[in-house]
């Protein structure tokens, strides 16, 4: 998390994607956001704008004609 | 316009493989579960509102209805919570879908309604034949009563359906309309605008209320089998 973008690559690699290596990653954003004294709305808003990114690439090919142009 | 309208509705598949299992787990992770007493903000607020829910809702049973309290408090958040993010764009709501409306209906009313006949056989049956009907008009309303009962799935999950299908189906014209408008006249747009803030705003109270009252009736087929 306080890795910079260039070192993001190194980083997905070190992360073990075995599902019990995928829920100690849920775990460390949960500690580190959610279950703290004063978590506040940003820890769960940042779920939810990942969820909606996720389905934004999801149905990407769906709208792309749908975009305002002048001749459709 | 008419396949893009529904486009939304279609059941989420990636490579081939169904998506949408995902997309229906998902709303487990925001619900932690903790075994401390004292919680993180998160987990206190959803314990606080998971308690006024339930004592809401399962005060009217007897003890032997109030053994249902852990299906029907996990029945309300699924759907409360699935439905609530089925309001994000792009996202897809597995409660539009009726198969798993009736998956979820039908189970539930049936456990009522088989654990109503098991248990109480006689009051069970009586309650084909209303008080007080006269002597003529039995027949007739022993079939009709019947038809009520056998009817009360079909309509709880076609209810949940067609509430949010519909809903989301007007979020979509109205957008569509919004932006159609702009072109033309943009008072005309800036009130359809509003008309959509509106609609929004009901889509989230409905999406709460559907998850309410899909909850309320399970609990009152159960009130009235147990």
């Amino acid at each position: 998390m306080d890795s910079q973008t260039g070192e993001l690559l190194s980083w997905i690699l070190t992360q073990d994607f075995a599902p019990k290596g995928t829920a100690g990653a849920f775990q460390e954003y949960d500690n580190k956001y959610v279950n703290v004294k004063k978590g506040s709305l940003a820890g769960l808003s940042t779920v939810l704008a990942a969820y909606k990114l996720f389905n934004y690439c999801h149905s990407y090919k769906e709208f792309k004609h749908k975009w305002p142009r002048k001749y459709h | 316009m008419n396949e893009n309208l529904f486009a939304s509705f279609i059941t989420p598949m990636i490579l081939g493989l169904p998506l949408v299992t995902l997309i229906v787990l998902f709303p487990s992770l925001l619900f932690p579960t903790s075994n401390r007493l004292v919680n993180n903000r998160f987990v206190t607020l959803q314990q606080w509102m998971l308690q006024l829910v339930s004592k809401q809702m399962m005060s009217i049973h007897n003890p032997k209805g109030q053994t249902w309290t852990l299906t029907l408090m996990s029945l309300i958040l699924f759907i409360g919570s699935t439905n609530l993010l089925g309001l994000l764009p792009h996202s897809f709501t597995p409660t539009t879908q009726l198969s798993m409306n009736l998956g979820m209906a039908i189970p539930l009313w049936a456990g009522a309604v088989i654990t109503g006949f098991r248990n109480k056989t006689k009051t069970s049956l009586a309650h084909f034949l209303p008080q007080g009907t006269p002597t003529p008009l039995i027949p007739m309303l022993v079939i009709i009563e019947t038809i009520s009962l056998f009817i009360q799935p079909m309509a709880l999950a076609v209810r949940l359906t067609a509430n949010i299908t519909a809903g989301h189906l007007l979020i979509h014209l109205i957008g569509g309309a919004t932006l159609a408008l702009m072109s033309i006249s943009a008072t005309t747009a800036l009130i359809t605008f509003i008309i959509l803030i509106l609609l929004t705003i009901l889509e989230f109270a409905v999406a709460m209320i559907q998850a309410y009252v899909f909850t309320l009736l399970v609990s009152l087929y159960l009130h009235d089998n147990t």
